[in-house]
């Protein structure tokens, strides 16, 4: 059975890196995997998704609107304009954390506060304050690994060798506190 | 060993493994990466070019000189390019040539969606389509046999989301196939109409042969399932399919698609009851279909424009998509992208939308953001390098009446030396009195920061020969010419006024760094003092105006509650385009 996870965020925010690594832990797990992300002009502050597929044999490199067993969101409005793509009764992540679009700064709309609210009426929603808890560990832009800890944690990925694929991605220096940004991930969305 | 790829790194590593020795590109999405993966393999001489055409070319004169060689693109590079591509099918090769087009369904980061196939079909030269990574591996090793086996440069089509797309890949090492022996060959290589008519018959005979291998190759296979429904599809289209449909139908999957295996496809069809033709974008493969007489649904059913994704399909088959949660989403706002906290275009088209009576003609950049709120700064874009032409033809026309308008004409840095250049000559050359922009940030910054001829650096980084944009300028006949700093509000609006004014062309060069760009020495001695103190805003001195928000950085947060700006310190670089704007003062340099 091919599962479905859908990383919704603005561009900057290091989605990539943390499809990255996601990907690359399921590849070495023996999962055929499919990651699909769009490159370009919206990464200059536009809305982003990276899109994760594994599975026996996986078709389709990207996830249909209501197909996916997860959404992790990095952003409060990017989590509401993704939830489209959640298979009903599938789990959501969102980031407590808001940044305004520039229609919005412009004073042109609002941001919308009632984001979570909304979502929660709808589906089974975790919030966790993971850019809060990345700045705690000493480097806020861990986040997206507190955030990869979330997905490990849902989607039952444990049995990874996470420490090794850490290793093998990112810098020497920067091993031991992706490790502890994976840890706090999970311990949020943990019982 | 398994590896995970996106389709241009495969399509990289499929080149290094065919032994190719010399490559060359001009960056665009979706296909920039792949010169820059080839960059990574020592044996592969990989070059940057000024645009398409060149990079071809370059290509053509490899592949004559006896190396394998790739050109890569985007799908509208092709069009630059074209000129040599049609001539290249006549030629042929001596090692082996591909090129690379990377088209964009659904048009994510271009100007239009051309589907590329049909200049397979149009330039007379074969054509490959792969639906994931280890095929894009697979299939490029195998264009390089064939290119030499046929005499003839390959056409490999791909897709934004096959060029950006991971799947699994099992690499295998290189086969060094050594360069061959250049033969003088007129008769093959000099295009002269008595020469071209030779080689557009042996052309025809090139091309028929390629049609049989068309019809037993591995790449055009059929393949059966209990069922009399049958898809025809090439590319990703072929997955989005099967995630669809699963095994309630047959396939014919092609992967060799200009010359189409017409044999194959009568022999699928003939016996399927109903036949589904899935592609993105034309009608390429369902005309086929057509014309060897069979009934087909295809773009009678499914979009002409956009990604075939499942949902897509399913929508167009059943009339729905798959159960989702229905909710509230009328208060998501859009996030279209802006020019970054400390972009040097800011503050020039802050100043540029503010002139009356001014046509500004654009081009193909980040700086094409220019076009939108709050500066409203950009009034057409239509290619790489058309700003300056463009903007002398409106001058030209605008000369005619009495309307009084002028015209300002922008583009980058990489844009000027891909196509600017010319465009700048006939300026010149016709006697135009249009005021045209080069916003050098030092760098080709929309397509991910890749080195180009004014840059000082070569696509591994190694130092390289650095045009200098202003004596090219005036070598060209520009007389006036002033290289301005951006940020500097007061700068800008003299310079534009004053020249603005001449009844000659003239030429502004707005010089600052990308602020996303890792500066090099050479930056850091130039522009010193660039993203090195932050601003912030003392809130007892803010009066809440909101002219400094007018500026559209997206540092800048207005709290409606407390009626101040603050400014977000994680995004600053300290530009200073907006203390220039605060009537009070407030905006400070932070610990100051």
């Amino acid at each position: 059975m091919t599962k479905n996870i859908l990383l919704a965020g603005v561009g900057g925010q290091g989605t990539i890196l943390a499809g990255k690594l996601l990907t690359q832990g399921l590849l070495e797990a023996g999962y055929d995997v499919k990651m699909s992300e769009i490159l370009g002009m919206s990464q200059r502050g536009g809305d982003v998704v990276s899109q994760v597929r594994f599975g026996e044999r996986v078709d389709s490199p990207v996830i249909e609107k209501g197909g996916a067993d997860m959404i992790v969101a990095f952003e409060k409005m990017e989590a509401l304009r993704a939830l489209s793509f959640l298979k009903p009764g599938g789990q959501v992540v969102v980031n407590d954390y808001q940044m305004p679009s520039m229609p919005i700064l412009m004073g042109d709309f609002d941001y919308p506060h009632h984001a979570i609210e909304e979502i929660k009426k709808h589906a089974d929603t975790k919030v966790i304050p993971a850019s809060d808890m990345a700045e705690k560990l000493g480097n806020g832009k861990v986040m997206n690994i507190v955030l990869l800890g979330t997905i490990i944690k849902t989607m039952g990925l444990e049995g990874i060798d996470w420490n090794r694929i850490v290793k093998e991605n990112v810098k020497p220096d920067f091993v031991e506190i992706n490790m502890k940004a994976i840890k706090a991930g999970m311990d949020a969305v943990g019982g | 060993m398994k590896v995970l790829w996106t389709g241009n790194e495969a399509v990289a590593r499929g080149a290094y493994e065919a032994g190719v020795v010399y490559a060359s590109a001009y960056p665009g999405t979706p296909s920039t990466e792949i010169l820059e993966n080839l960059a990574t393999y020592p044996e592969i001489l990989s070059e940057w070019a000024p645009n398409e055409k060149v990079a071809l070319e370059a290509v053509i004169g490899a592949s004559f000189a006896g190396g394998r060689t790739m050109a890569s693109m985007k799908h509208v590079g092709v069009n630059v390019a074209a000129d040599p591509l049609f001539t290249f099918a006549y030629t042929g090769v001596n090692g082996g040539a591909v090129i690379i087009s990377a088209d964009e369904p659904g048009q994510h980061s271009a100007q239009n969606e051309q589907d590329n196939r049909n200049y397979a079909k149009a330039a007379k030269i074969p054509m490959m389509e792969a639906s994931d990574s280890q095929e894009c591996l697979d299939m490029i090793k195998a264009a390089f046999d064939l290119s030499e086996e046929y005499d003839v440069p390959m056409f490999f089509r791909m897709t934004t989301r096959l060029c950006h797309g991971k799947s699994v890949v099992t690499p295998s090492s290189r086969k060094e196939v050594g360069i061959k022996s250049f033969v003088k060959n007129p008769g093959k290589y000099v295009m002269v109409p008595g020469n071209a008519k030779v080689r557009r018959m042996d052309l025809e005979q090139r091309l028929s042969r390629l049609k049989e291998y068309s019809e037993n190759c591995p790449w055009n296979r059929a393949e059966y399932h209990n069922s009399s429904v049958g898809v025809i599809a090439s590319g990703p289209s072929y997955h989005y399919a099967k995630e669809v449909f699963g095994e309630t139908a047959s396939y014919l999957k092609l992967g060799f698609t200009n010359p189409l295996p017409d044999h194959l496809i009568q022999e699928f069809c003939s016996k399927m009851e109903t036949i589904y033709v899935v592609e993105e974008n034309d009608p390429y493969l369902e005309e086929r279909v057509g014309m060897l007489g069979f009934a087909c649904q295809g773009k009678d059913l499914f979009p002409k424009m956009g990604e075939m994704t499942p949902d897509v399909i399913r929508k167009a088959l059943y009339g729905t998509m798959l159960p989702q949660i229905e909710y509230d989403n009328t208060t998501v706002v859009p996030r279209p992208p802006t020019l970054c906290a400390g972009c040097p275009h800011r503050g020039f088209f802050y100043q540029l939308g503010k002139k009356k009576n001014v046509m500004i003609s654009g081009d193909i950049g980040c700086y094409t953001l220019g076009f939108a709120k709050p500066y409203n700064a950009m009034d057409s874009t239509v290619c790489m390098g058309a700003s300056f032409s463009m903007g002398h033809g409106a001058q030209q026309v605008f000369r005619q009446t009495d309307s009084g308008m002028r015209v300002v004409s922008v583009l980058g840095d990489s844009t000027f030396f891909h196509t600017g250049i010319n465009s700048l000559i006939t300026v010149v050359y016709n006697k135009s009195n249009t005021v045209n922009v080069i916003l050098d940030n030092r760098i080709t910054a929309m397509t991910g920061h890749q080195e180009n001829p004014g840059s000082g650096k070569n696509v591994k980084g190694d130092p390289a020969p650095m045009m200098d944009i202003e004596a090219i300028v005036k070598a060209l006949g520009i007389q006036y010419v002033r290289t301005i700093d951006p940020n500097n509000l007061e700068q800008v609006s003299q310079t534009l006024d004053e020249f603005l004014a001449l009844e000659e062309p003239s030429v502004i060069i707005t010089r600052w760094p990308c602020a996303l760009k890792k500066l090099s020495r050479e930056d850091r001695e130039e522009f010193q003092g660039a993203f090195v103190e932050k601003n912030r805003i003392e809130e007892e001195t803010c009066i809440g105006c909101k002219k400094c928000i007018r500026c559209g950085c997206p540092a800048l947060v207005f709290n409606k509650e407390k009626r101040k700006t603050s400014i977000d310190s994680l995004q600053c670089v300290g530009c200073d385009v907006c203390t220039q704007l605060c009537p009070t003062g407030a905006i400070k340099k932070e610990g100051k």
